[in-house]
Protein backbone atom coordinates (compact mmCIF):
# COMPACT_ATOMS: atom_id res chain seq x y z
CA UNK A 1 0.00 0.00 0.00
CA UNK A 2 3.04 2.71 0.95
CA UNK A 3 5.00 1.81 -2.51
CA UNK A 4 1.63 2.19 -4.38
CA UNK A 5 0.83 5.99 -2.72
CA UNK A 6 4.64 6.73 -3.58
CA UNK A 7 4.31 5.17 -7.22
CA UNK A 8 1.20 7.08 -7.72
CA UNK A 9 2.63 10.41 -6.26
CA UNK A 10 5.51 9.59 -7.96
CA UNK A 11 3.47 9.22 -11.29
CA UNK A 12 1.36 12.62 -10.78
CA UNK A 13 4.43 14.73 -10.56
CA UNK A 14 6.03 13.46 -13.49
CA UNK A 15 2.18 14.00 -15.01
CA UNK A 16 2.68 17.26 -13.90
CA UNK A 17 6.15 18.09 -14.88
CA UNK A 18 5.69 17.03 -18.62
CA UNK A 19 2.05 19.47 -18.87
CA UNK A 20 3.67 22.44 -17.22
CA UNK A 21 6.58 21.70 -19.52
CA UNK A 22 4.27 21.12 -22.74
CA UNK A 23 2.43 24.68 -21.80
CA UNK A 24 5.30 26.33 -21.25
CA UNK A 25 7.30 25.39 -24.50
CA UNK A 26 3.50 26.10 -26.89
CA UNK A 27 3.45 29.57 -25.29
CA UNK A 28 7.11 30.05 -26.77
CA UNK A 29 6.42 27.90 -29.98
CA UNK A 30 2.63 28.76 -31.06
CA UNK A 31 3.03 31.58 -34.24
CA UNK A 32 0.32 34.34 -32.64
CA UNK A 33 -1.57 34.95 -29.44
CA UNK A 34 -5.07 33.64 -30.15
CA UNK A 35 -3.14 29.89 -30.80
CA UNK A 36 -0.51 30.75 -27.89
CA UNK A 37 -3.70 31.42 -25.24
CA UNK A 38 -4.34 27.76 -26.06
CA UNK A 39 -0.84 26.63 -24.70
CA UNK A 40 -0.53 27.82 -20.62
CA UNK A 41 -4.23 26.49 -20.38
CA UNK A 42 -2.33 22.51 -20.55
CA UNK A 43 -0.25 24.08 -17.69
CA UNK A 44 -2.92 25.50 -15.61
CA UNK A 45 -5.22 22.61 -15.90
CA UNK A 46 -3.52 19.63 -16.04
CA UNK A 47 0.22 20.70 -15.17
CA UNK A 48 -0.46 22.23 -11.66
CA UNK A 49 -3.99 20.37 -11.11
CA UNK A 50 -1.79 16.94 -10.96
CA UNK A 51 0.89 18.50 -8.74
CA UNK A 52 -1.79 19.73 -6.29
CA UNK A 53 -3.27 16.32 -6.19
CA UNK A 54 0.24 14.93 -5.53
CA UNK A 55 0.58 17.00 -2.87
CA UNK A 56 -2.77 16.57 -1.53
CA UNK A 57 -1.79 12.34 -1.21
CA UNK A 58 1.24 13.04 -0.21
CA UNK A 59 0.56 15.32 2.84
CA UNK A 60 -2.55 12.36 3.50
CA UNK A 61 0.47 10.16 3.84
CA UNK A 62 2.66 11.91 5.45
CA UNK A 63 0.99 13.89 8.02
CA UNK A 64 -1.82 11.84 8.15
CA UNK A 65 -4.63 14.80 7.71
CA UNK A 66 -6.25 16.01 4.75
CA UNK A 67 -4.99 19.59 4.24
CA UNK A 68 -7.70 22.14 2.18
CA UNK A 69 -5.00 24.23 0.78
CA UNK A 70 -4.79 22.28 -2.24
CA UNK A 71 -8.25 22.71 -3.29
CA UNK A 72 -8.88 25.91 -2.46
CA UNK A 73 -5.76 26.41 -4.65
CA UNK A 74 -7.36 24.50 -7.66
CA UNK A 75 -11.16 25.79 -7.27
CA UNK A 76 -9.42 29.26 -7.63
CA UNK A 77 -7.02 28.20 -10.72
CA UNK A 78 -9.65 26.81 -11.99
CA UNK A 79 -12.38 29.64 -11.32
CA UNK A 80 -9.69 32.56 -12.58
CA UNK A 81 -8.29 30.75 -15.97
CA UNK A 82 -11.39 31.86 -18.33
CA UNK A 83 -11.48 35.32 -16.97
CA UNK A 84 -7.81 35.82 -17.51
CA UNK A 85 -7.76 34.26 -20.53
CA UNK A 86 -10.66 36.29 -21.55
CA UNK A 87 -9.27 39.44 -20.84
CA UNK A 88 -6.28 39.04 -22.63
CA UNK A 89 -7.65 37.75 -26.00
CA UNK A 90 -10.09 41.01 -25.66
CA UNK A 91 -7.05 43.41 -25.04
CA UNK A 92 -5.62 41.45 -27.95
CA UNK A 93 -8.52 42.30 -30.17
CA UNK A 94 -8.86 45.90 -29.36
CA UNK A 95 -5.39 46.21 -29.66
CA UNK A 96 -4.06 44.49 -32.64
CA UNK A 97 -7.18 43.50 -35.06
CA UNK A 98 -9.20 46.04 -36.93
CA UNK A 99 -12.49 44.75 -37.23
CA UNK A 100 -13.38 46.51 -40.60
CA UNK A 101 -10.66 44.78 -42.88
CA UNK A 102 -9.66 41.42 -40.28
CA UNK A 103 -12.64 39.89 -39.20
CA UNK A 104 -15.48 38.99 -42.09
CA UNK A 105 -18.98 39.97 -41.73
CA UNK A 106 -21.29 38.81 -39.59
CA UNK A 107 -24.18 38.52 -41.77
CA UNK A 108 -26.30 40.73 -39.70
CA UNK A 109 -26.99 44.35 -39.14
CA UNK A 110 -24.99 44.00 -35.80
CA UNK A 111 -21.11 44.06 -35.55
CA UNK A 112 -18.55 41.14 -33.55
CA UNK A 113 -19.30 41.59 -30.06
CA UNK A 114 -17.10 43.77 -27.79
CA UNK A 115 -16.75 46.05 -30.82
CA UNK A 116 -20.53 47.02 -31.49
CA UNK A 117 -23.52 47.82 -29.04
CA UNK A 118 -25.74 44.86 -29.41
CA UNK A 119 -29.24 45.99 -30.99
CA UNK A 120 -31.34 45.18 -28.31
CA UNK A 121 -29.10 46.93 -25.64
CA UNK A 122 -31.26 50.11 -23.46
CA UNK A 123 -29.68 53.73 -24.21
CA UNK A 124 -29.18 53.88 -20.50
CA UNK A 125 -26.85 51.40 -20.12
CA UNK A 126 -23.55 52.43 -18.13
CA UNK A 127 -21.09 53.12 -20.44
CA UNK A 128 -18.08 51.39 -18.66
CA UNK A 129 -20.05 48.05 -19.94
CA UNK A 130 -19.91 48.86 -23.81
CA UNK A 131 -15.78 49.48 -25.01
CA UNK A 132 -15.62 52.46 -27.40
CA UNK A 133 -14.55 50.89 -31.27
CA UNK A 134 -11.03 51.60 -31.29
CA UNK A 135 -11.21 52.86 -35.61
CA UNK A 136 -13.94 55.57 -35.64
CA UNK A 137 -13.51 57.05 -38.97
CA UNK B 1 11.61 6.98 -6.32
CA UNK B 2 9.37 10.52 -5.03
CA UNK B 3 13.12 12.73 -4.99
CA UNK B 4 13.67 11.31 -8.92
CA UNK B 5 9.97 12.65 -9.61
CA UNK B 6 10.28 15.55 -7.65
CA UNK B 7 14.01 16.52 -9.65
CA UNK B 8 12.15 16.10 -13.06
CA UNK B 9 9.36 17.94 -12.13
CA UNK B 10 11.48 21.11 -10.50
CA UNK B 11 13.28 20.91 -14.13
CA UNK B 12 10.48 20.74 -16.33
CA UNK B 13 9.30 24.00 -14.71
CA UNK B 14 12.51 25.45 -14.66
CA UNK B 15 12.79 24.95 -18.39
CA UNK B 16 8.96 26.18 -18.34
CA UNK B 17 10.06 29.53 -16.62
CA UNK B 18 12.74 29.86 -19.16
CA UNK B 19 10.66 29.69 -22.12
CA UNK B 20 8.03 31.88 -20.70
CA UNK B 21 11.36 34.41 -20.05
CA UNK B 22 11.68 34.52 -23.73
CA UNK B 23 8.41 35.06 -24.67
CA UNK B 24 8.45 37.78 -21.95
CA UNK B 25 11.23 39.47 -23.90
CA UNK B 26 10.47 38.92 -27.23
CA UNK B 27 7.01 39.45 -27.45
CA UNK B 28 5.68 41.12 -29.99
CA UNK B 29 2.29 42.90 -28.46
CA UNK B 30 1.53 43.73 -25.06
CA UNK B 31 -0.94 41.40 -24.68
CA UNK B 32 1.68 38.32 -25.29
CA UNK B 33 3.83 39.70 -22.67
CA UNK B 34 0.91 39.64 -20.48
CA UNK B 35 0.37 35.87 -20.94
CA UNK B 36 3.79 35.05 -20.46
CA UNK B 37 3.62 37.16 -16.93
CA UNK B 38 0.43 35.06 -16.51
CA UNK B 39 1.99 31.66 -17.22
CA UNK B 40 5.13 32.67 -15.10
CA UNK B 41 2.52 32.79 -12.48
CA UNK B 42 1.59 29.46 -12.97
CA UNK B 43 4.82 27.41 -13.39
CA UNK B 44 6.08 29.61 -9.73
CA UNK B 45 2.76 28.51 -7.97
CA UNK B 46 3.29 24.73 -9.36
CA UNK B 47 7.35 25.35 -8.09
CA UNK B 48 5.94 26.21 -4.85
CA UNK B 49 3.77 23.24 -4.15
CA UNK B 50 7.06 20.96 -5.29
CA UNK B 51 8.80 22.37 -3.02
CA UNK B 52 6.56 22.12 -0.48
CA UNK B 53 6.23 18.16 -1.32
CA UNK B 54 10.13 18.32 -0.88
CA UNK B 55 10.38 19.37 2.12
CA UNK B 56 7.34 17.81 3.49
CA UNK B 57 5.46 20.59 4.81
CA UNK B 58 2.17 22.49 4.44
CA UNK B 59 3.80 25.70 5.15
CA UNK B 60 4.18 27.32 1.18
CA UNK B 61 0.43 26.22 0.84
CA UNK B 62 -0.43 29.94 1.68
CA UNK B 63 2.35 31.32 -0.30
CA UNK B 64 1.22 29.29 -3.34
CA UNK B 65 -2.42 30.47 -2.43
CA UNK B 66 -1.24 34.23 -2.26
CA UNK B 67 1.06 33.87 -5.24
CA UNK B 68 -2.10 32.84 -6.79
CA UNK B 69 -4.77 35.76 -5.99
CA UNK B 70 -1.80 38.37 -6.61
CA UNK B 71 -1.22 37.03 -10.48
CA UNK B 72 -5.37 37.08 -11.50
CA UNK B 73 -5.19 40.28 -9.70
CA UNK B 74 -1.74 41.74 -11.62
CA UNK B 75 -3.42 39.90 -14.76
CA UNK B 76 -6.66 41.69 -14.94
CA UNK B 77 -5.46 45.26 -13.68
CA UNK B 78 -2.73 44.96 -16.52
CA UNK B 79 -5.56 43.69 -18.98
CA UNK B 80 -7.89 46.22 -17.72
CA UNK B 81 -4.96 49.24 -18.23
CA UNK B 82 -4.49 48.08 -21.80
CA UNK B 83 -8.13 48.13 -22.74
CA UNK B 84 -9.23 51.42 -21.27
CA UNK B 85 -6.30 53.53 -20.02
CA UNK B 86 -7.32 53.25 -16.43
CA UNK B 87 -7.94 50.19 -13.70
CA UNK B 88 -10.88 51.59 -11.27
CA UNK B 89 -12.92 54.12 -13.28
Amino acid sequence: MDLFLELLVAGLIVFGGVFGLVGSYGLAKLPDLMTRLHGPTKATTLGVGSVLVASAVFILKHQGSFSVHELLIAIFLLLTAPITANFIAKSFLHRQVDPETDLPPTGTECGWASFDVPPDSDDDEPSSLTIPRRNQR
Amino acid sequence: MIDYALAFAFGCFAIGLLLNLYRLAKGPTVADRVLALDTMVINGIAVLILYGIAKGTTVYFEAALLFAMVGFISTVAYCRFILRGDIIE
